[in-house]
């Protein structure tokens, strides 16, 4: 019997859930005032409703098809599974991308889809509904497509055309991992199709010697996500292929995605909670390298096994490794040095650097910059305060560790 | 001293208040002697309605004693301020306005009492558009009697509670969002209305209006199956959708049954036992399992030899580069050209040259008179090979074992192209090709010939294009760049005749 609608939404969804992005940012701002149509996009995206994972509900998240002609061991729609399979046809895609749409329950359409019989296949239909919902629907809203590696370059160049942003997930941190875990991606394939797609985002940025502007292709650049804890990758061997992700295909995020147990899931990985600490410390120190000119190697420069703190943040444990750089002096310090304090916050910095062009900053100035002076105290001086031996205390750490708690008897 | 009372509406109409403002202002009344008040709430803490003051007719007799100016930016901040339910923010903003007289770059000082409760009150402002654009919902008119649907616009009715006096700042947001329909926004505070043509805002308070289109239970479906059971973080979640949304959140019913259900959901996960795989996976598998045909260890053309190097793995290069870049030109070409490494462009292309030093390349070639179409191009190295900083690859030049470990490809091209001519680009291709024993100082821009009879090939040394462009334009690099177009023009001896 053909499932009803309502059924293959609920199968289409929970297959897509597992893909940590979710951001409908980036893309810069557009609205419908002139074209009479539907949509807009706001340049910092909307998140329109929460579950009880905490995670934001902002696009509509589907696989057009969970059937996928590949056997990833850490994927719920992998070959070997018995998961129910079911399939959205493009145009029943585009109808519930709209009717949630006017509803104002969503931003718009995050769509991947499962390989089926070739690469080239599954991105045309991928393709034909971002299509439709542009040219026949005239929607502004927000569009993120999975790019499939070795699709066409043509079928790429029209899926930048229209999506706001595109993306591939490299999945396993190295090649071995992914060798081992997904015999049938191939790392070489996936980095190729980056490649070609950061020379086309960069093209699309530039404007010609006349001003005009290039064809628009992904306006959101493209990101990637990696899965945390599957295999045994360091933090440190995931942060270097961060690196590398960042620095040779401009992505604009690596999500990190904590493996969480999956149903009729492979024996190749055991059930367990999902390392979601672990992940939280990769974001974070995802964040210092995009914002706060960290470089990664520096933060996981001090832990013998290659792994970042799970009880201090990686920015306190850096400070703490590197002690002789403190305290600063919040009244000449540079804003690299200043963005390098724990407790300082990028907004807190250019309030900072702001304030004291007028009148010296003061500890409890920083109450107002909403600063937790209990952390940034040991590692700043203003006038009024110097933390004299603070900094150097050999128990500084356990100030800032969290309280030690019993463990639960069973 | 004298007090005034000042009674304004309480709406965020800017205007009446700034008259009033600009009124004191100009009669240099302190903000300690004026009591705002709001009309309808004219009570003080005590709930006394005390009217001990004198009105605005009192204040504006008197003389005008200054002139009164405030900046754009000063003005954008009170305007922003006075969209606030706050009952104290007519006082917050004159006492604001009165401050900036004597201080000009008050607004600067974020460190300041009235400056961060003033930016506090606009950030809440914010976030209260921000969770009205997240949290609105609209439903779907259904058509009245008698009514068609044809070339008919939809009409779509929401109700909302914001906590401030934001209407008029949110509505083009809707109205350039969900312009192609009709919709009406009703709120305690007031309404919206969209009709395609214009926007109204009104500010008479509406009543809570039954919504329900049907539409709610694909939405509930939605919001239950993308919620992931093995990671419950309910406080996350209130943190960003704080419980006094909830009553207009429909999907929020679902939360409690989603939070009681989780554990039980993730046991049976782990509990469940291993099943055989579907059939269509073993038909997938036995597919693959197909042998693959052996390769002769030689490659016999250029396509073939292109595939071995792609899955090239002799040196660590492969790990972090995006793909090897194999030569390109013609097959029985006459000329070969053999430059360092691919740079950055070319590792992400997939092919040689193409970056700023192939463009020099390529301009200095046209400048020579030499058919870029009738040389193969190729590297000494395949992957690229670089550092890190930030974002960005910085070139790094490839050290012995890398060129050893490629030097097997780039003599495999050169057994099937066999060219006349072997043009080195920069010293690593010169290392490649003639061993360690040559200095490019010494063989810069000089030929000569190895092999024998038959297999006698000329070489030909000259500099790396990139070397040129670290140069730039002064007079050394104008200069080298000369110096390289006229070696290139060699090259047209061996273009020009056929034969030999």
């Amino acid at each position: 019997m053909k499932k009803s609608l309502s059924q293959r939404l609920a199968i289409l969804s929970d297959a897509a859930k597992y893909d940590a992005s979710c951001a409908s940012s980036g893309s810069g701002r557009r609205d419908s005032a002139k074209s009479g149509g539907l949509g807009s996009t706001t340049g910092n995206g909307i998140c329109h409703a929460f579950t009880p994972d905490g995670r934001c509900v902002s696009l509509l998240k589907i696989l057009l098809t969970n059937f996928c002609v590949y056997d990833c061991a850490y994927c719920i729609n992998r070959s070997s599974s018995n998961v129910e399979r079911a399939r959205f046809t493009p145009e029943e895609v585009v109808w519930l991308t709209l009717e949630f749409y006017r509803r104002n329950c969503i931003e718009g359409l995050f769509l991947s889809s499962g390989i089926i019989r070739s690469s080239d296949h599954t991105m045309e239909q991928l393709v034909q509904v971002a299509r439709d919902l542009r040219l026949k629907h005239g929607f502004r809203g927000y569009i993120h497509l999975k790019t499939i590696p070795d699709a066409s370059p043509r079928l790429l160049e029209e899926a930048g055309r229209y999506a706001d942003r595109l993306s591939i997930n490299v999945e396993m941190p190295t090649v071995a991992g992914l060798e081992q875990y997904a015999p049938q991606k191939k790392a070489a394939g996936i980095r190729q199709a980056m490649g070609e797609m950061r020379l086309k985002i960069d093209a699309g940025r530039e404007r010609s010697h006349t001003g005009r502007r290039a064809e628009r292709f992904s306006p959101g650049g493209q990101s990637t996500q990696m899965i945390v804890g599957a295999d045994a990758a360091s933090d440190q061997d995931i942060l270097a292929s961060s690196a590398n992700l960042y620095g040779s295909y401009g992505l604009r995020r690596v999500y990190y995605s904590a493996f969480s147990p999956i149903p009729d899931a492979s024996a190749l990985l055991p059930a367990k909670s999902p390392p979601l600490q672990r992940e939280h410390r990769l974001y974070q120190a995802d964040w210092l390298f995009r914002f706060y000119g960290f470089a990664f190697g520096e933060l996981t420069a001090g832990r013998a096994d290659g792994m970042l703190d799970l009880e201090l943040d990686p920015k306190l444990a850096w400070a703490l490794d590197n002690r002789a750089l403190f305290p600063v002096d919040l009244n000449r310090a540079s804003k690299e040095m200043l963005l390098r304090v724990p407790g300082l916050g990028v907004k807190a910095v250019a309030a900072i650097l702001r304030a004291r062009r007028h009148q010296a900053v003061r500890l409890e100035d920083l109450a107002r910059l909403n600063v937790s002076i209990r952390k940034v105290r040991p590692f700043v001086q203003t006038p009024g305060w110097s933390p004299a031996r603070l900094t150097d205390r050999q128990d500084l750490r356990s100030l800032f560790s969290p309280a030690p708690q019993q463990m639960s008897l069973l | 001293m004298t007090r005034y009372v000042l009674t304004l509406e309480d709406s965020a109409a800017f205007e009446p208040w700034r008259e009033m403002a600009r009124a004191a202002l100009q009669r240099a009344i302190p903000p300690e002697a004026i009591d705002w008040r709001i009309r309808g709430g004219e009570t003080d803490l005590f709930g006394q309605i005390t009217d001990d003051g004198d009105g605005l007719e009192a204040l504006t007799a008197l003389p005008v004693v200054k002139t009164v100016t405030l900046r754009a930016s000063c003005i954008a901040l009170l305007r922003d301020l006075l969209c606030h339910s706050d009952p104290g923010r007519f006082a917050l903003a004159y006492r604001i306005a009165w401050r900036v007289q004597g201080n000009p770059h008050l607004l600067e000082v974020v460190t300041d009492a009235d400056i961060t409760r003033a930016r506090i009150m606009v950030r809440q402002n914010r976030e209260d558009c921000h969770k009205m654009a997240s949290f609105l919902r609209f439903r779907e008119e259904p058509l009245q009697q008698g009514e068609e649907q044809d070339g008919r616009r939809r009409r779509f009715l929401a109700w909302f509670e914001p906590q401030h006096h934001i209407l008029e700042r949110i509505a083009p947001f809707f109205s350039r969002r969900f312009t192609d329909m009709d919709w009406v926004i009703l709120t305690p505070r007031g309404s919206i209305r969209w009709d395609g043509k214009g926007l109204v805002c009104s500010p008479e308070p509406c009543k809570r209006p039954e919504l329900d289109d049907g539409f709610g239970e694909l939405w509930d479906t939605y919001y239950a199956s993308t919620f992931n059971p093995a990671r419950v973080r309910t406080k996350a979640m209130r943190r960003e959708m704080p419980g006094r949304y909830w009553k207009n959140l429909p999907e929020t019913r679902l939360i409690p049954q989603l939070v009681a259900g989780a554990e039980a959901r993730v046991r049976t996960m782990a509990e469940q036992e291993l099943r055989p795989a579907p059939a269509f996976h073993e038909r997938l598998r036995a597919r693959e399992q197909l042998p693959a045909e052996l390769m002769p260890d030689v490659a016999e053309n250029l396509e073939d030899l292109a595939a071995r190097v792609r899955t090239c793995t002799a040196c660590p290069l492969h790990c972090s580069a995006t793909q090897a870049v194999v030569g390109e030109g013609p097959a029985d070409a006459r000329i070969m050209v053999v430059g360092e490494q691919p740079g950055d462009q070319e590792d992400l292309a997939g092919r040689p040259f193409v970056g700023p030093a192939g463009q020099l390349l390529h301009e200095a070639l046209g400048e020579a008179g030499v058919d870029r179409g009738a040389l193969y191009l190729t590297n000494a190295v395949k992957h690229f090979r670089f550092r890190l900083q930030g974002r960005r690859r910085i070139h790094q030049n490839p050290e012995a074992g890398h060129v050893a470990a490629c030097r097997p490809w780039l003599e495999q091209e050169i057994a099937l192209i066999r060219p006349k001519l072997i043009v080195s680009l920069g010293a690593t291709p010169l290392r490649a090709l003639d061993g360690p024993g040559m200095a490019m100082s010494d063989v810069r821009g000089t030929s000569w010939t190895v092999g024998r009879g038959e297999n006698a090939v000329w070489r030909l040394a000259l500099a790396h294009p990139s070397w040129l462009l670290r140069l730039g334009e002064g007079a050394q690099g104008d200069s080298e760049r000369q110096r390289f177009v006229e070696g290139l023009a060699r090259l047209r001896d061996f273009t020009d005749q056929s034969g030999s």
